[in-house]
């Protein structure tokens, strides 16, 4: 400390043998403005600048570190890690204003599930369950589906809509230019409102939901005037899109792609999911086992399979020849002796993967429910020997 | 008195439409433009603004007055006041979030924006450059919050019936809005000689 002093203090000597405080000061420029003047004293100047600036940080510096520790707020650290782990999307699916909210719920609040951030996923969830110790339940993804296959070109309209691009302002002129007052109006409201750059409008002025994306933040449900996107488990992925209401007549002339009512999936339907309530058929997801059965009965094709392309049952040796493939299949695509191996021809089996949950052996594999048919067996076995030791 | 008290009016009338920081001087455009596309943002941080710019004004007053000019290190005031202001900004960013955190979760965010922002240095400046007095600076720094307060809002609401508006496609977003400020710096203009000082 002495010899910085002593520094400063030989400096200034040196300016002051220099005599450079007599220097003629060029006229303009010194501080600029209503400062100007002839004469400045230099060393004063700079040593009054010194000690002012520093001075000014000096107090700064402490009131700053004062207000610092006085009203420091405590921040449980859990918190910020619990905020690297979510989306950041602030899309509010949580049900919590900003991903900070929800950090700090998660934190404070036991009551408050882990896996409620849905754009994160499911590692997200089980890193929010480490750092909070609770226990993580992974939540089943969830997808937009939209309610509406009735392009522009499929289905007709009431009257020319020239006014705003945009469904809000659309529903406002009589409810939109649709002659169907369910359907999807396609001016790319849901679009704009997701988040996630998941949906985008297609040809056919539909909009089209990018499933690599879509995180089911609902962010487009709440925007869709005509509640057309539905917010839906990505297991259940057989859905009725069409919320059309009107009688099947009326639909039928609307809409070449509208339920009509007529009842073929209630009657193709193995497990009585499919219901027709005011002249349109819901499928009770609780019940449905996306056997994909009533999708190529419905005649307006109505009914929409998310499921690419479906794989065709295979008989592995495990078969024990009991036959019951045989009963339970829809296309009687299964055939067999009994005691002896059963085969399923392909070209008629449709992937439904009934015969693969009814199978007592498990000894039909390569449908779109083979893993989890395998897994509930596993657990079932397990839970079976472990009583007995 | 009374003639002290017109001064401050005119002052405060001077500052927020007259010689509006945004529509005549054209500073603190980057906040404006950024913060003015829905109404809910701009009303804090106008709010913010006018708050910071009032206590910004009174400090800054008191160490120009009473320290830089007995010590005639005047030419300092540029780096000084942002100094000050920045120091400023942060201790009240970190009494909020202590003494009411709700303010803090809703105008927080605004304040690390205000920090280094030209209209808030704009004011001690001109304090300093016009002498005003204590008050007058005051009445300075409130007149150009509430006229910041005012731009804001006006072009918040502009712009958010602009997001319907069938706009060509080469003007979307940004370019409009420089568009409209222009017309309402045109309509500001018609305050020009309201006061003849």
């Amino acid at each position: 400390m002495h010899e910085i002093v002593r520094i400063i203090a030989d400096v200034l000597g040196l300016l002051q043998l220099a005599d450079i405080s007599h220097f003629l000061v060029p006229h303009v420029g010194v501080g600029g403005g209503v400062e100007a003047r002839e004469h400045v004293d230099i060393v004063p100047l700079i040593k009054w600048t010194l000690i002012f600036l520093a001075g000014i940080g000096a107090v700064f510096g402490v009131g700053l570190a004062f207000a610092a520790k006085r009203f420091a707020v405590k921040i449980d650290p859990r918190v910020e890690q619990v905020k690297d782990c979510l989306a950041h999307a602030h899309c509010g699916a949580c049900g919590y204003a900003g991903c900070e909210q929800y950090a700090e719920a998660v934190v404070n609040n036991p009551d408050v599930a882990p896996n409620l951030c849905i754009p994160a996923g499911s590692k997200a969830a089980e890193a929010v369950a480490l750092i909070t110790g609770k226990k993580a339940v992974v939540m089943e993804p969830l997808f937009s589906r939209i309610m509406c296959q009735g392009g522009w070109s499929k289905s007709t309209k009431r009257f020319t809509y020239e006014g705003v691009q945009d469904c809000r302002a659309a529903v406002l002129a009589g409810g939109g230019d649709k002659s169907c007052v369910f359907g999807c109006l396609g001016y790319g409201t849901c679009a704009r409102a997701c988040p996630f750059d998941a949906l985008h409008m297609g040809n056919d002025h539909l909009p089209v939901v990018d499933m690599a994306k879509c995180t089911g933040c609902r962010k487009c449900e709440v925007a869709c005037p005509k509640k057309v996107i539905e917010v839906l488990p990505g297991s259940k992925a057989v859905v009725v899109a069409c919320h059309s209401k009107d009688k099947g007549g009326d639909v039928r002339k609307n809409c070449q792609v509208g339920c009509i009512a007529c009842g073929k999936c209630v009657k193709v339907c193995p497990f009585d999911a499919p219901k027709i309530e005011n002249n349109l058929s819901k499928i009770d997801l609780a019940r449905c086992r996306v056997c994909g059965l009533c999708v190529g009965a419905c005649p307006t094709k109505a009914i929409v399979d998310f499921i690419p392309a479906r794989p065709k049952a295979v008989v592995t040796d495990k078969c024990i020849g009991c036959q019951i493939c045989t009963k339970v299949c829809p296309v009687n695509a299964a055939s067999g002796e009994p005691k002896k191996m059963h085969a399923v021809d392909t070209s008629i089996c449709i992937g439904c993967g009934i015969c693969t949950a009814k199978c007592p052996v498990q000894a039909i594999e390569g449908t779109f429910n083979t893993a989890e048919v395998l897994a509930a067996a596993a657990a079932r076995k397990q839970q079976k020997t472990a009583p007995a030791a | 008195m009374e003639s002290e008290f017109t001064k401050i009016f005119e002052l405060i009338i001077s500052a927020s439409l007259i010689n509006n920081f945004v529509f005549t001087r054209f500073l603190g455009l980057c906040i404006f433009f950024g913060v003015s596309k829905k109404m809910e943002t701009s009303v804090g941080m106008s709010i913010t603004f006018t708050a910071v710019m009032m206590v910004s004004a009174a400090l800054s007053w008191f160490i120009f007055n009473y320290v830089m000019v007995p010590l005639d290190i005047t030419f300092l005031k540029i780096i000084v006041f942002i100094g000050v202001i920045a120091g400023l900004v942060q201790a009240s960013d970190t009494i909020m979030r202590k003494v009411v955190p709700g303010l803090y979760y809703k105008l927080g965010i605004y304040l690390a924006l205000i920090s280094t922002n030209c209209i808030i240095l704009a004011v001690p400046l001109i304090n300093a450059g016009e002498h005003y007095s204590f008050i007058q600076s005051l009445a300075f720094g409130l007149g150009s919050g509430l006229g910041f307060a005012l731009a804001l809002i006006i072009m918040a609401s502009i712009r958010e019936r602009l997001e319907l508006a069938d706009v060509p496609v080469p003007f979307r977003g940004l370019p409009m809005a420089f568009v409209v400020t222009g017309l309402i710096a045109l309509a500001f203009t018609g305050f020009s000689g309201l006061i003849t000082l």
